[in-house]
Protein backbone atom coordinates (compact mmCIF):
# COMPACT_ATOMS: atom_id res chain seq x y z
CA UNK A 1 0.00 0.00 0.00
CA UNK A 2 1.71 3.48 -1.25
CA UNK A 3 -1.38 5.83 -0.53
CA UNK A 4 -3.65 7.36 -2.55
CA UNK A 5 -2.42 8.25 -5.91
CA UNK A 6 -4.73 11.63 -6.31
CA UNK A 7 -3.59 12.67 -9.09
CA UNK A 8 -5.11 9.05 -10.75
CA UNK A 9 -8.40 10.12 -8.98
CA UNK A 10 -8.07 13.14 -10.40
CA UNK A 11 -7.85 12.09 -14.17
CA UNK A 12 -10.64 8.73 -13.19
CA UNK A 13 -13.49 11.37 -11.45
CA UNK A 14 -14.38 12.25 -15.17
CA UNK A 15 -14.47 8.96 -17.15
CA UNK A 16 -16.20 7.13 -14.00
CA UNK A 17 -19.19 10.08 -13.91
CA UNK A 18 -19.40 9.17 -18.02
CA UNK A 19 -19.83 5.06 -17.22
CA UNK A 20 -22.08 6.07 -14.93
CA UNK A 21 -24.06 8.76 -17.00
CA UNK A 22 -24.09 6.58 -19.91
CA UNK A 23 -23.96 3.01 -18.65
CA UNK A 24 -25.46 2.47 -15.52
CA UNK A 25 -28.65 5.19 -14.96
CA UNK A 26 -29.73 4.68 -18.63
CA UNK A 27 -29.54 1.11 -18.02
CA UNK A 28 -31.18 1.62 -14.19
CA UNK A 29 -33.86 3.76 -16.14
CA UNK A 30 -34.33 1.91 -19.25
CA UNK A 31 -34.97 -1.76 -17.26
CA UNK A 32 -36.49 -0.60 -14.13
CA UNK A 33 -39.58 1.32 -16.71
CA UNK A 34 -39.44 -2.21 -18.87
CA UNK A 35 -39.15 -4.66 -15.60
CA UNK A 36 -42.26 -2.29 -14.09
CA UNK A 37 -44.46 -2.62 -17.12
CA UNK A 38 -43.82 -6.84 -17.28
CA UNK A 39 -44.15 -6.57 -13.36
CA UNK A 40 -47.60 -5.59 -13.70
CA UNK A 41 -48.52 -7.72 -16.70
CA UNK A 42 -47.19 -10.90 -14.21
CA UNK A 43 -49.16 -9.38 -11.10
CA UNK A 44 -52.33 -9.35 -13.21
CA UNK A 45 -51.82 -12.83 -14.33
CA UNK A 46 -51.36 -14.43 -11.15
CA UNK A 47 -54.15 -12.41 -10.39
CA UNK A 48 -56.59 -13.20 -13.39
CA UNK A 49 -58.17 -16.35 -11.56
CA UNK A 50 -57.38 -18.86 -14.71
CA UNK A 51 -55.08 -20.91 -13.42
CA UNK A 52 -53.10 -21.61 -16.70
CA UNK A 53 -52.29 -17.91 -16.87
CA UNK A 54 -51.47 -17.25 -13.34
CA UNK A 55 -49.31 -20.58 -13.47
CA UNK A 56 -47.30 -19.37 -15.88
CA UNK A 57 -46.67 -16.09 -14.12
CA UNK A 58 -45.84 -17.91 -11.04
CA UNK A 59 -43.42 -20.25 -13.03
CA UNK A 60 -41.71 -17.01 -14.58
CA UNK A 61 -41.60 -15.55 -10.88
CA UNK A 62 -40.24 -18.96 -9.27
CA UNK A 63 -37.80 -19.39 -12.23
CA UNK A 64 -36.38 -16.02 -12.53
CA UNK A 65 -35.50 -15.57 -8.74
CA UNK A 66 -34.21 -19.27 -8.25
CA UNK A 67 -31.54 -18.86 -10.90
CA UNK A 68 -28.23 -15.64 -10.77
CA UNK A 69 -28.80 -13.15 -12.99
CA UNK A 70 -25.00 -13.21 -13.85
CA UNK A 71 -26.03 -16.71 -15.25
CA UNK A 72 -29.30 -15.35 -16.80
CA UNK A 73 -26.92 -12.71 -18.39
CA UNK A 74 -24.73 -15.23 -19.57
CA UNK A 75 -27.25 -17.44 -21.39
CA UNK A 76 -28.39 -14.48 -22.83
CA UNK A 77 -25.19 -13.17 -24.34
CA UNK A 78 -22.91 -16.21 -24.73
CA UNK A 79 -25.33 -19.04 -25.05
CA UNK A 80 -28.26 -17.57 -27.20
CA UNK A 81 -26.07 -17.81 -30.12
CA UNK A 82 -25.45 -20.97 -30.39
CA UNK A 83 -29.28 -21.25 -31.07
CA UNK A 84 -28.78 -18.69 -33.50
CA UNK A 85 -29.98 -15.83 -31.52
CA UNK A 86 -27.07 -13.39 -31.26
CA UNK A 87 -27.80 -10.13 -29.48
CA UNK A 88 -24.93 -7.11 -28.92
CA UNK A 89 -24.13 -6.38 -24.93
CA UNK A 90 -26.94 -3.52 -24.66
CA UNK A 91 -29.57 -5.54 -25.86
CA UNK A 92 -28.63 -8.73 -23.85
CA UNK A 93 -28.20 -6.67 -20.68
CA UNK A 94 -31.37 -4.30 -21.35
CA UNK A 95 -33.29 -7.74 -21.57
CA UNK A 96 -31.91 -9.17 -19.05
CA UNK A 97 -32.23 -6.95 -16.71
CA UNK A 98 -35.76 -5.58 -17.50
CA UNK A 99 -36.45 -9.98 -17.18
CA UNK A 100 -35.25 -9.74 -13.74
CA UNK A 101 -36.43 -6.96 -12.33
CA UNK A 102 -40.22 -7.58 -13.79
CA UNK A 103 -40.05 -11.02 -11.58
CA UNK A 104 -38.77 -8.98 -8.82
CA UNK A 105 -41.13 -6.47 -8.80
CA UNK A 106 -44.25 -8.16 -9.95
CA UNK A 107 -44.35 -9.74 -6.08
CA UNK A 108 -44.11 -6.19 -5.04
CA UNK A 109 -46.71 -5.33 -7.40
CA UNK A 110 -49.59 -8.20 -6.56
CA UNK A 111 -48.89 -7.92 -2.94
CA UNK A 112 -49.39 -3.73 -3.15
CA UNK A 113 -52.86 -4.92 -5.39
CA UNK A 114 -53.61 -7.08 -2.83
CA UNK A 115 -53.77 -4.70 0.37
CA UNK A 116 -56.33 -2.79 -1.85
CA UNK A 117 -59.46 -2.92 0.03
CA UNK A 118 -61.89 -5.44 -0.75
CA UNK A 119 -64.15 -2.24 -0.92
CA UNK A 120 -62.61 -0.57 -3.32
CA UNK A 121 -63.63 -3.14 -5.52
CA UNK A 122 -66.81 -2.80 -4.52
CA UNK A 123 -67.60 0.44 -4.91
CA UNK A 124 -66.05 0.93 -8.20
CA UNK A 125 -68.54 -2.03 -9.05
CA UNK A 126 -71.62 -0.62 -7.88
CA UNK A 127 -70.97 2.84 -9.56
CA UNK A 128 -70.98 0.59 -12.83
CA UNK A 129 -67.07 0.34 -13.73
CA UNK A 130 -65.62 -2.69 -14.92
CA UNK A 131 -63.00 -4.81 -14.24
CA UNK A 132 -60.89 -2.62 -16.10
CA UNK A 133 -61.74 0.69 -15.70
CA UNK A 134 -61.36 -0.63 -11.92
CA UNK A 135 -57.98 -1.25 -11.94
CA UNK A 136 -57.07 1.66 -13.65
CA UNK A 137 -58.84 4.32 -11.90
CA UNK A 138 -59.07 2.64 -8.55
CA UNK A 139 -57.11 -0.18 -7.72
CA UNK A 140 -53.87 0.57 -9.41
CA UNK A 141 -53.67 4.09 -8.11
CA UNK A 142 -53.96 3.33 -4.58
CA UNK A 143 -51.48 0.29 -4.87
CA UNK A 144 -48.83 2.00 -6.70
CA UNK A 145 -48.74 4.09 -2.90
CA UNK A 146 -49.15 0.92 -1.35
CA UNK A 147 -45.83 -0.23 -3.57
CA UNK A 148 -43.66 2.54 -3.45
CA UNK A 149 -41.23 1.05 -0.52
CA UNK A 150 -40.87 -2.26 -1.76
CA UNK A 151 -40.36 -0.77 -5.61
CA UNK A 152 -37.90 1.47 -4.06
CA UNK A 153 -35.92 -1.70 -2.70
CA UNK A 154 -35.85 -3.30 -5.83
CA UNK A 155 -34.78 -0.14 -7.73
CA UNK A 156 -31.78 0.38 -5.44
CA UNK A 157 -30.55 -3.15 -6.10
CA UNK A 158 -31.32 -2.70 -9.55
CA UNK A 159 -28.66 0.32 -9.72
CA UNK A 160 -26.22 -2.33 -8.30
CA UNK A 161 -27.13 -5.09 -10.17
CA UNK A 162 -26.26 -3.30 -13.27
CA UNK A 163 -22.97 -3.87 -12.74
CA UNK A 164 -23.73 -7.21 -13.41
CA UNK A 165 -23.79 -6.35 -17.01
CA UNK A 166 -19.57 -5.29 -16.95
CA UNK A 167 -19.53 -9.32 -17.60
CA UNK A 168 -20.76 -9.07 -21.02
CA UNK A 169 -19.05 -6.64 -22.03
CA UNK A 170 -21.17 -3.51 -21.82
CA UNK A 171 -19.48 -0.61 -20.37
CA UNK A 172 -20.87 1.47 -17.34
CA UNK A 173 -19.33 2.47 -14.13
CA UNK A 174 -17.64 -0.83 -12.73
CA UNK A 175 -16.23 -1.63 -16.40
CA UNK A 176 -15.03 2.01 -16.92
CA UNK A 177 -13.43 1.77 -13.91
CA UNK A 178 -11.68 -1.96 -14.41
CA UNK A 179 -10.58 -0.78 -17.50
CA UNK A 180 -9.06 2.15 -16.22
CA UNK A 181 -7.61 0.35 -13.24
CA UNK A 182 -5.94 -2.51 -15.82
CA UNK A 183 -2.95 -0.70 -16.90
CA UNK A 184 -2.21 1.09 -13.07
CA UNK A 185 -2.78 -1.89 -11.17
CA UNK A 186 -4.46 0.72 -8.93
CA UNK A 187 -8.13 -1.49 -8.03
CA UNK A 188 -8.28 0.25 -4.74
CA UNK A 189 -8.71 3.49 -5.58
CA UNK A 190 -10.63 2.91 -9.20
CA UNK A 191 -13.00 0.33 -7.68
CA UNK A 192 -13.13 2.74 -4.22
CA UNK A 193 -14.07 5.47 -6.31
CA UNK A 194 -16.57 3.58 -8.51
CA UNK A 195 -18.22 2.57 -4.78
CA UNK A 196 -18.67 6.19 -3.85
CA UNK A 197 -20.36 7.03 -7.18
CA UNK A 198 -22.90 4.11 -6.76
CA UNK A 199 -23.29 5.19 -3.09
CA UNK A 200 -24.51 8.13 -4.16
CA UNK A 201 -26.92 7.44 -6.64
CA UNK A 202 -28.32 5.45 -4.23
CA UNK A 203 -28.32 8.00 -1.41
CA UNK A 204 -30.43 10.22 -3.74
CA UNK A 205 -33.27 7.54 -4.86
CA UNK A 206 -33.46 7.22 -0.65
CA UNK A 207 -34.00 10.83 -0.91
CA UNK A 208 -36.48 10.62 -3.65
CA UNK A 209 -38.13 7.56 -2.32
CA UNK A 210 -39.05 9.63 1.10
CA UNK A 211 -40.42 12.43 -0.44
CA UNK A 212 -42.42 10.65 -2.80
CA UNK A 213 -43.78 8.76 0.12
CA UNK A 214 -44.84 12.03 1.84
CA UNK A 215 -46.35 13.37 -1.28
CA UNK A 216 -48.11 9.80 -2.26
CA UNK A 217 -49.49 9.78 1.38
CA UNK A 218 -51.73 13.44 1.27
CA UNK A 219 -54.56 12.10 0.86
CA UNK A 220 -54.45 8.86 3.46
CA UNK A 221 -55.62 9.03 6.82
CA UNK A 222 -52.55 9.35 9.67
CA UNK B 1 -101.58 -2.30 -9.81
CA UNK B 2 -98.30 -2.00 -11.64
CA UNK B 3 -95.46 -4.06 -11.22
CA UNK B 4 -93.16 -3.68 -8.29
CA UNK B 5 -90.00 -1.81 -9.43
CA UNK B 6 -87.62 -5.06 -7.55
CA UNK B 7 -88.63 -8.02 -6.71
CA UNK B 8 -86.80 -10.74 -4.88
CA UNK B 9 -88.15 -13.92 -4.78
CA UNK B 10 -86.63 -17.41 -2.72
CA UNK B 11 -82.72 -15.70 -1.94
CA UNK B 12 -80.73 -18.26 -0.94
CA UNK B 13 -77.28 -18.50 -0.12
CA UNK B 14 -74.51 -20.40 2.00
CA UNK B 15 -71.22 -19.37 3.32
CA UNK B 16 -69.49 -22.89 3.17
CA UNK B 17 -71.97 -25.38 4.97
CA UNK B 18 -73.94 -22.68 6.82
CA UNK B 19 -76.93 -21.33 5.37
CA UNK B 20 -77.29 -17.68 5.45
CA UNK B 21 -79.99 -16.88 3.27
CA UNK B 22 -83.12 -19.53 2.94
CA UNK B 23 -85.83 -18.58 0.86
CA UNK B 24 -85.88 -14.55 1.14
CA UNK B 25 -88.66 -12.59 -1.01
CA UNK B 26 -88.13 -9.13 -0.51
CA UNK B 27 -90.70 -6.68 -3.10
CA UNK B 28 -90.19 -2.83 -3.59
CA UNK B 29 -92.80 -0.73 -4.99
CA UNK B 30 -91.66 2.54 -6.67
CA UNK B 31 -90.39 5.62 -4.76
CA UNK B 32 -91.06 3.22 -1.30
CA UNK B 33 -88.93 2.80 1.30
CA UNK B 34 -87.72 -0.74 2.53
CA UNK B 35 -85.77 -0.90 6.20
CA UNK B 36 -84.41 -4.12 6.58
CA UNK B 37 -83.80 -4.96 10.26
CA UNK B 38 -82.92 -7.66 12.76
CA UNK B 39 -80.34 -9.10 14.77
CA UNK B 40 -76.80 -9.61 13.90
CA UNK B 41 -75.72 -12.41 11.27
CA UNK B 42 -79.07 -12.51 10.04
CA UNK B 43 -78.31 -12.25 6.51
CA UNK B 44 -79.56 -8.61 6.01
CA UNK B 45 -76.39 -7.30 4.66
CA UNK B 46 -76.08 -10.64 2.54
CA UNK B 47 -79.85 -10.04 1.32
CA UNK B 48 -79.02 -6.14 0.61
CA UNK B 49 -75.97 -7.73 -1.61
CA UNK B 50 -77.90 -10.14 -3.35
CA UNK B 51 -79.98 -7.42 -4.67
CA UNK B 52 -77.19 -6.30 -7.01
CA UNK B 53 -74.70 -9.39 -7.27
CA UNK B 54 -72.14 -8.71 -4.62
CA UNK B 55 -73.01 -11.56 -3.29
CA UNK B 56 -73.90 -14.59 -5.38
CA UNK B 57 -76.91 -16.86 -3.99
CA UNK B 58 -77.35 -20.45 -5.31
CA UNK B 59 -81.07 -19.71 -5.89
CA UNK B 60 -83.45 -17.14 -6.15
CA UNK B 61 -83.99 -14.59 -9.06
CA UNK B 62 -83.89 -10.86 -8.96
CA UNK B 63 -86.02 -8.15 -10.74
CA UNK B 64 -85.28 -4.56 -11.17
CA UNK B 65 -87.41 -2.57 -13.70
CA UNK B 66 -87.07 -5.14 -16.89
CA UNK B 67 -84.03 -6.28 -16.03
CA UNK B 68 -83.82 -10.10 -14.67
CA UNK B 69 -81.21 -12.42 -13.34
CA UNK B 70 -82.31 -15.83 -12.39
CA UNK B 71 -79.18 -16.92 -9.58
CA UNK B 72 -80.07 -20.68 -10.34
CA UNK B 73 -78.80 -20.40 -13.84
CA UNK B 74 -75.24 -19.03 -12.98
CA UNK B 75 -75.39 -15.79 -14.65
CA UNK B 76 -72.43 -14.75 -16.37
CA UNK B 77 -70.56 -11.07 -15.72
CA UNK B 78 -72.38 -9.25 -18.02
CA UNK B 79 -76.29 -10.06 -17.09
CA UNK B 80 -75.34 -9.38 -13.52
CA UNK B 81 -73.36 -6.12 -14.23
CA UNK B 82 -76.54 -5.38 -16.26
CA UNK B 83 -78.59 -6.12 -13.31
CA UNK B 84 -76.09 -3.94 -10.83
CA UNK B 85 -76.61 -0.85 -13.02
CA UNK B 86 -79.74 -0.48 -11.89
CA UNK B 87 -79.26 0.13 -8.18
CA UNK B 88 -76.42 1.99 -6.48
CA UNK B 89 -74.81 1.63 -3.07
CA UNK B 90 -74.02 3.01 -0.11
CA UNK B 91 -72.19 1.38 2.29
CA UNK B 92 -70.92 1.02 6.00
CA UNK B 93 -67.74 1.95 5.32
CA UNK B 94 -68.31 4.81 2.64
CA UNK B 95 -65.96 3.06 0.61
CA UNK B 96 -64.75 6.63 -0.77
CA UNK B 97 -62.00 6.35 -3.49
CA UNK B 98 -59.61 8.16 -1.17
CA UNK B 99 -57.11 9.65 -3.99
CA UNK B 100 -59.83 11.74 -5.68
CA UNK B 101 -61.51 14.74 -4.46
CA UNK B 102 -65.21 14.53 -3.69
CA UNK B 103 -66.21 15.79 -7.00
CA UNK B 104 -64.21 12.88 -8.56
CA UNK B 105 -65.93 10.57 -6.54
CA UNK B 106 -69.35 11.75 -7.49
CA UNK B 107 -68.53 11.86 -11.51
CA UNK B 108 -66.73 8.28 -11.21
CA UNK B 109 -69.53 6.44 -12.11
CA UNK B 110 -70.95 8.78 -14.62
CA UNK B 111 -67.59 9.54 -16.18
CA UNK B 112 -65.54 6.72 -16.05
CA UNK B 113 -68.55 4.17 -16.10
CA UNK B 114 -71.13 5.82 -17.94
CA UNK B 115 -69.10 7.53 -20.07
CA UNK B 116 -71.42 10.62 -19.91
CA UNK B 117 -70.29 14.61 -20.86
CA UNK B 118 -67.71 15.54 -18.62
CA UNK B 119 -68.38 18.86 -18.09
CA UNK B 120 -72.75 17.81 -17.47
CA UNK B 121 -71.42 15.36 -15.10
CA UNK B 122 -69.54 17.56 -13.14
CA UNK B 123 -72.29 20.32 -13.61
CA UNK B 124 -75.11 17.31 -11.97
CA UNK B 125 -72.65 16.12 -9.53
CA UNK B 126 -72.27 19.66 -8.16
CA UNK B 127 -76.12 20.01 -7.33
CA UNK B 128 -76.03 16.32 -5.61
CA UNK B 129 -73.36 17.99 -3.13
CA UNK B 130 -75.53 20.95 -2.59
CA UNK B 131 -78.87 18.37 -1.83
CA UNK B 132 -76.40 16.48 0.73
CA UNK B 133 -75.08 19.91 1.61
CA UNK B 134 -71.64 19.46 0.92
CA UNK B 135 -71.41 22.19 -1.85
CA UNK B 136 -68.39 23.60 -0.50
CA UNK B 137 -66.31 20.52 -0.18
CA UNK B 138 -66.17 19.40 -3.86
CA UNK B 139 -62.44 19.92 -4.33
CA UNK B 140 -61.68 18.49 -0.74
CA UNK B 141 -60.02 14.75 -0.43
CA UNK B 142 -62.02 12.20 1.43
CA UNK B 143 -59.81 11.92 4.38
CA UNK B 144 -60.23 15.66 4.88
CA UNK B 145 -63.82 15.00 5.66
CA UNK B 146 -65.82 13.80 9.06
CA UNK B 147 -67.48 10.48 8.73
CA UNK B 148 -71.03 12.05 8.29
CA UNK B 149 -70.05 14.23 5.30
CA UNK B 150 -67.85 11.00 3.96
CA UNK B 151 -70.94 9.33 4.70
CA UNK B 152 -72.94 12.26 2.65
CA UNK B 153 -70.69 12.20 -0.43
CA UNK B 154 -71.44 8.12 -0.79
CA UNK B 155 -74.94 8.94 -0.91
CA UNK B 156 -74.38 11.53 -3.66
CA UNK B 157 -71.68 9.19 -5.34
CA UNK B 158 -74.18 6.32 -5.52
CA UNK B 159 -76.95 8.64 -7.35
CA UNK B 160 -75.02 10.26 -9.45
CA UNK B 161 -75.47 7.21 -11.71
CA UNK B 162 -79.39 7.83 -11.64
CA UNK B 163 -79.83 4.18 -10.45
CA UNK B 164 -83.58 3.21 -9.95
CA UNK B 165 -82.91 2.14 -6.43
CA UNK B 166 -80.71 2.93 -4.06
CA UNK B 167 -79.13 0.25 -1.24
CA UNK B 168 -77.85 1.50 1.93
CA UNK B 169 -76.51 -1.18 4.52
CA UNK B 170 -76.14 0.39 7.69
CA UNK B 171 -74.78 4.27 6.50
CA UNK B 172 -74.98 5.36 9.97
CA UNK B 173 -73.33 2.29 12.22
CA UNK B 174 -69.85 2.97 11.38
CA UNK B 175 -70.58 6.92 12.81
CA UNK B 176 -70.18 9.11 15.97
CA UNK B 177 -73.58 9.33 17.45
CA UNK B 178 -73.94 13.18 16.93
CA UNK B 179 -73.45 12.69 13.22
CA UNK B 180 -75.71 10.19 12.44
CA UNK B 181 -78.51 13.10 12.42
CA UNK B 182 -77.44 14.50 9.24
CA UNK B 183 -77.03 11.34 7.52
CA UNK B 184 -80.68 10.23 7.95
CA UNK B 185 -81.85 13.83 7.65
CA UNK B 186 -80.26 13.63 4.20
CA UNK B 187 -82.10 9.94 3.35
CA UNK B 188 -85.29 11.05 4.64
CA UNK B 189 -85.43 13.95 2.40
CA UNK B 190 -84.26 11.62 -0.69
CA UNK B 191 -87.51 9.52 0.65
CA UNK B 192 -89.33 12.71 0.16
CA UNK B 193 -88.15 13.36 -3.60
CA UNK B 194 -89.62 9.89 -4.05
CA UNK B 195 -86.34 7.68 -4.71
CA UNK B 196 -86.60 4.07 -4.20
CA UNK B 197 -84.56 3.29 -1.26
CA UNK B 198 -84.00 -0.63 0.87
CA UNK B 199 -82.22 0.18 3.76
CA UNK B 200 -80.83 -2.15 6.56
CA UNK B 201 -80.71 -0.31 9.50
CA UNK B 202 -80.99 -0.08 13.22
CA UNK B 203 -82.19 3.20 13.99
CA UNK B 204 -85.71 2.46 14.65
CA UNK B 205 -86.95 5.92 14.79
CA UNK B 206 -85.89 6.47 10.84
CA UNK B 207 -87.63 3.37 10.50
CA UNK B 208 -90.45 4.01 11.98
CA UNK B 209 -90.78 7.21 10.33
CA UNK B 210 -89.73 6.78 6.72
CA UNK B 211 -89.94 3.41 5.78
CA UNK B 212 -93.35 2.04 3.94
CA UNK B 213 -92.70 -1.36 5.20
CA UNK B 214 -90.49 -3.13 6.94
CA UNK B 215 -89.02 -6.64 7.04
CA UNK B 216 -87.34 -8.13 10.16
CA UNK B 217 -84.95 -11.03 9.07
CA UNK B 218 -84.16 -13.84 11.88
CA UNK B 219 -82.17 -16.62 10.93
CA UNK B 220 -81.77 -16.11 7.23
CA UNK B 221 -85.38 -15.82 6.83
CA UNK B 222 -88.16 -12.83 6.89
CA UNK B 223 -90.04 -13.36 10.01
CA UNK B 224 -92.40 -10.65 9.48
CA UNK B 225 -93.24 -7.89 7.41
CA UNK B 226 -95.43 -4.99 6.77
CA UNK B 227 -95.79 -1.18 7.51
CA UNK B 228 -93.94 -0.14 10.58
CA UNK B 229 -96.78 1.11 12.47
CA UNK B 230 -97.47 -3.00 12.73
CA UNK B 231 -93.86 -4.52 12.97
CA UNK B 232 -91.71 -2.32 14.48
CA UNK B 233 -95.19 -1.00 17.18
CA UNK B 234 -97.14 -4.04 17.52
CA UNK B 235 -95.60 -6.95 15.69
CA UNK B 236 -96.86 -10.41 15.30
CA UNK B 237 -94.34 -12.16 16.12
CA UNK B 238 -92.79 -12.96 19.46
CA UNK B 239 -89.02 -13.01 17.88
CA UNK B 240 -89.44 -9.60 16.20
CA UNK B 241 -90.49 -8.65 19.78
CA UNK B 242 -88.02 -9.76 21.67
CA UNK B 243 -85.79 -8.04 19.03
CA UNK B 244 -87.26 -4.89 19.88
CA UNK B 245 -87.18 -5.13 23.05
CA UNK B 246 -83.58 -5.87 23.18
CA UNK B 247 -83.08 -2.21 21.17
CA UNK B 248 -85.06 -0.48 23.89
CA UNK B 249 -83.18 -2.05 26.65
CA UNK B 250 -80.04 -3.57 25.82
CA UNK B 251 -79.18 -4.36 29.75
N1 LIG C 1 -67.97 -13.78 3.26
C1 LIG C 1 -68.50 -14.54 4.23
N2 LIG C 1 -67.96 -15.75 4.50
C2 LIG C 1 -68.49 -16.54 5.46
N3 LIG C 1 -69.55 -16.22 6.20
C3 LIG C 1 -70.14 -15.04 5.98
C4 LIG C 1 -69.64 -14.13 4.99
N4 LIG C 1 -70.41 -13.02 4.98
C5 LIG C 1 -71.34 -13.23 5.95
N5 LIG C 1 -71.19 -14.42 6.54
C6 LIG C 1 -72.07 -14.98 7.58
O1 LIG C 1 -73.37 -14.96 7.11
C7 LIG C 1 -74.28 -14.60 8.15
C8 LIG C 1 -75.11 -13.41 7.74
O2 LIG C 1 -74.25 -12.32 7.54
P1 LIG C 1 -74.77 -10.88 7.19
O3 LIG C 1 -73.57 -10.03 7.08
O4 LIG C 1 -75.69 -10.92 6.04
O5 LIG C 1 -75.58 -10.50 8.50
P2 LIG C 1 -76.16 -9.10 8.94
O6 LIG C 1 -77.58 -9.33 9.27
O7 LIG C 1 -75.85 -8.06 7.95
O8 LIG C 1 -75.37 -8.83 10.29
P3 LIG C 1 -74.82 -7.46 10.92
O9 LIG C 1 -75.99 -6.80 11.59
O10 LIG C 1 -73.83 -7.93 11.91
O11 LIG C 1 -74.23 -6.66 9.82
C9 LIG C 1 -73.43 -14.35 9.37
O12 LIG C 1 -73.48 -15.50 10.18
C10 LIG C 1 -72.06 -14.15 8.83
O13 LIG C 1 -71.09 -14.60 9.76
MG1 LIG D 1 -74.60 -6.37 7.95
Amino acid sequence: MNGIDWDLVRRSLLPLLEGLVRGTIPLTVITFVLGLALAVLLALMRLSGNPVVSGIARAYVSIIRGTPLLLQLFIIFFALPSLGVTLDPWPSAIIGLSLNVGAYASEAVRGAILAVPRGQWEAAMTVGMDRRTTLRRVVLPQASRIAVPPLSNTLISLVKDTSLVSAITVTELLRTAQQIAAPTFDFFTLYGLAAVYYWVVCLVLSFGQTRLETRLSRYVAA
Amino acid sequence: MSAPLLEARGLTKSFGAVPVLRGVDVVVPAGSVTCLIGPSGSGKTTVLRSLNGLETPEAGTVRIGDVAVDWATRPGRRAVSALRDQSGMVFQAHNLFPHLTVLDNVTSGPVLAQHRDRAEARAEARDLLERVGLADKADAYPVQLSGGQQQRVGIARALATRPRVVLFDEPTSALDPELVGEVLRVMQSLAAEGWTMVVVTHEMRFARQVADQVLFLDGGVVVEQGPPSEVLVEPREARTRQFLQRLLDPL
